[in-house]
């Protein structure tokens, strides 16, 4: 992809630059918002990529140079940067107020557009009378024997090993809060670590081992799995329950050139029916309540807010997370060593 | 004076780009001013605070006073820093300094209402702790060792202690893959040293091929064939050498790591070894055979020695890489093969504590020291030739 970023604009105002992930993610947001949007409004978008890394982004509102308006972020970048103050915090009156949005999506500086699932997955070719249907299944050896695949990190893993051992979705940080809630994840995840074959670390991986029958089932981000199902003919099934649920969402990095014009891009895409757009190109769930009703029929099943979906899910923690990652990975990391 | 002059360019450009950054970093590993800068008031207080019972309210004062004049970034900074001691703290310190920013005395109860715990003297011990502008706790955290409240240094409990598990792991995975590079390399720098022409051409290229493959595609390449379906199992299998329902584990264990790596670092050691080679005249070999002696005592007495400059050359240089490397093991190996630069890599890019990784890089390097250090006393690093 080219980076324009760098080009000046001909008129202030009527360009502005937002800083995605790239990869087929950045082509559902092309598809969805900034073609549409430059059409209709005549405002040019550029684009600009990154991988998450806050030290530029940091770096580029302490030096005032700020040549990104708008960037798509994670919900741990969410709150540092609302922490740390370099991200604007967002005014939900022009966003139809932070009711609209479900769970977790509307962030004090950033407000969420997508939903991805961390979920597990397995191969239907393998199982001839019947899949597993729970979170529990994942960890049930006895009903379903065969080698499994986990993500090397504690977030979402401690969290899926809790629920499978009995604890409610909305319960599970409680529990994961305290000392005891944190054997027990662990007293969880001994019960299979002779089953998990491969520990995974980048979501490439999961699709992968299905596909070559190194692994029965796996956990994964949902879009990994929808991609292998739809454009490489797998014959993959996803569990939803116990899933849990996470965001990416627009911010502004503070002192950005063109910010009223920044604005009015972030509230063209919280209009219900231009964010059910993007659920066309690529299996993530839309943030507004409203626009939830607005996805098409066939694609309604495969994303994570989908309301058969959400029945049993959980949103993921960005401040639990960080404020025990490091704690928790080095408990992990021992517990994998040993 | 003249070849001082003729290297300062060199010199100088190697202390700024390389020495300093990184004599900086490892600065880090020991640095802990965030406190000291962000709450002057609170620690001139604290320092005569008994720390059995709980503050007054000049301290609290203090306290507000600090929060109040630092800004987010900064109060973010020492919620961090805090985290380390007790994880949670870092919530709960960003929840109190948002609610004192608009808070107006008495602040005992603002701070209280905040949080009940700052009624009893935990959180002051925390700020306690985190006061001194240096600190080991970085350095001790990466040898699993913590100080006590009485300040005495323990051993932190098994279920947390990684970091020298850790350290041996990656000193032992770094041994073998130089051991196996040299037992596949030597033979073929010695196959490569004697062929002439188009041939040495030939296989000098094969050696070089994996230079220009990337190395993420030389590591998936090697899950393609080691898995339990991949290509050597098949193969095996049809073959009859194996029973298809009992593959061989070849991957996501330490095998896997080992012949990844080892693939990946055999240029290192070949290239070193083969160009000490080429300046072997071949006549000697010829004088002892003609002065009787058989070829095995003609290698070892002769041959072996004159080429063991490249071999130590290869074998550090093989070594030194190794102990970098961590993409490999994460995708091939299991659980038990992460290597310390993984942790480090975790420290610097996913949760930003420098201290961390410029402990777990100081302690590294001081190992790797010691190491060149034991191999200078020993070997002799004049005798290390690159060709």
């Amino acid at each position: 992809m080219l980076c324009l970023a760098m080009s000046a604009p001909a008129l202030a105002g009527d360009t502005i630059t937002v800083t995605s992930w790239g990869g087929a993610y950045t082509k559902s947001q092309e598809n969805a918002f900034f073609g549409p949007y430059s059409k209709e409004t005549g405002v040019k978008i550029l684009q600009d990529e990154w991988d998450g890394s806050t030290a530029k982004l940091k770096g580029m509102v302490e030096t005032s140079q700020v040549n990104w308006d708008v960037v798509d972020v994670e919900p741990g970048h969410a709150l540092q940067g609302c922490d740390e103050g370099w991200l604007e915090e967002i005014d939900y009156s022009k966003l139809g107020g932070k009711e609209a949005f479900i769970d977790g999506a509307a962030m004090d500086c950033a407000a969420a557009t997508i939903v991805f699932g961390t979920i597990y997955a397995y191969d239907a070719s393998k199982f001839s009378n019947g899949g597993p249907t729970t979170m529990a299944d994942l960890f049930d050896t006895k009903k379903f024997p065969g080698p499994r695949a986990l993500r090397k990190a504690p977030k979402t893993t401690l969290e899926f090993a809790l629920i499978a051992d009995g604890v409610a979705p909305a319960e599970v940080y409680d529990v994961l809060g305290s000392p005891e809630g944190v054997d027990r994840a662990f007293k969880k995840l001994d019960t299979i670590k002779k089953d998990v074959k491969v520990w995974w670390t980048a979501g490439a991986q999961p699709p992968q081992l299905l596909a070559d029958g190194e692994v029965l089932m796996t956990t994964a981000w949902n879009g990994r799995i929808y991609d292998a199902v739809k454009n490489s003919g797998k014959n993959f099934k996803i569990v939803w329950d116990g899933q849990g649920m996470d965001f990416n969402l627009w911010a502004q990095p503070k002192g950005s050139p063109h910010k009223e014009a920044a604005d009015k891009f972030i509230a063209y895409t919280m209009n219900p029916d231009v964010m059910a757009r993007q659920s066309q190109y690529i299996s993530y769930g839309p943030t507004l309540k409203a626009a939830i009703a607005k996805v098409p029929a066939d694609i309604l099943p495969d994303l994570p807010t989908a309301p058969e979906n959400t029945k049993n899910a959980f949103v993921v923690s960005a401040e639990f997370w960080a404020d025990h990652d490091e704690e928790l990975t080095e408990r992990f990391n021992k517990w994998l060593a040993q | 004076m003249r070849a001082l002059l003729l290297v300062a360019p060199l010199m100088l450009f190697l202390v700024a780009i390389f020495i300093v950054p990184i004599g900086m970093l490892l600065t880090r590993s020991v640095d802990n001013r965030e406190v000291a800068r962000t709450l002057p008031n609170t620690v001139a207080m604290l320092s005569s605070w008994d720390g059995r019972t709980v503050p007054d309210e000049a301290i609290y004062a203090a306290l507000a006073t600090d929060l109040k004049a630092s800004s987010r970034e900064d109060v973010a900074e020492i919620a961090k820093r805090l985290n380390y001691y007790e994880a949670g703290t870092r919530s709960m310190l960003l929840k109190t300094a948002r609610t004192i920013r608009n808070a107006k005395s008495p602040y005992k109860d603002a701070f209280v209402a905040a949080d009940a715990q700052w009624e009893t003297p935990r959180y002051w011990h925390l700020l306690k702790r985190a006061m001194p502008e240096l600190t080991a706790f970085y350095l001790l955290a990466a040898l699993d060792m913590s100080r006590d409240e009485t300040g005495a240094i323990t051993t932190v409990t098994p279920e947390n202690a990684v970091h020298i598990d850790v350290l041996l792991r990656t000193f032992a995975v770094s041994a073998s893959v130089t051991l196996l590079c040299l037992l596949l390399g030597y033979p073929l720098a010695a196959l490569i040293a004697r062929s002439k022409g188009s041939t040495a051409n030939t296989l000098l290229i094969l050696v070089l091929l994996p230079f220009w493959t990337s190395l993420l595609v030389r590591t998936s390449a090697w899950v393609v064939l080691l898995q339990s379906r991949g290509v050597v199992n098949s193969a095996l299998a049809w073959l009859g050498v194996i029973d298809p329902s009992q593959p061989l584990e070849l991957i996501y264990n330490r095998i896997g790591v080992l012949i990844a790596m080892t693939h990946i670092l055999l240029p290192f050691m070949v290239l070193p070894i083969y160009s000490v080679m080429k300046s072997i005249p071949p006549v000697y070999l010829r004088a002892a055979s003609s002065l009787g002696a058989p070829p095995l005592s003609a290698f070892w007495r002769i041959y072996l020695p004159m080429s063991m400059p490249g071999v130590s050359a290869g074998g550090l240089l093989v070594f030194i890489l190794a102990l970098g490397y961590y993409i490999t093991p994460a995708l091939v190996g299991g659980p038990r093969d992460q290597m310390v630069s993984y942790y480090i890599a975790y420290y610097s890019n996913q949760v930003t504590n420098w201290g961390m990784a410029a402990a777990l890089s100081a302690i590294l390097l001081v190992a790797v020291l010691i190491l060149y250090a034991v191999y200078n006393r020993m070997v002799g690093i004049d005798r290390l030739r690159i060709g």
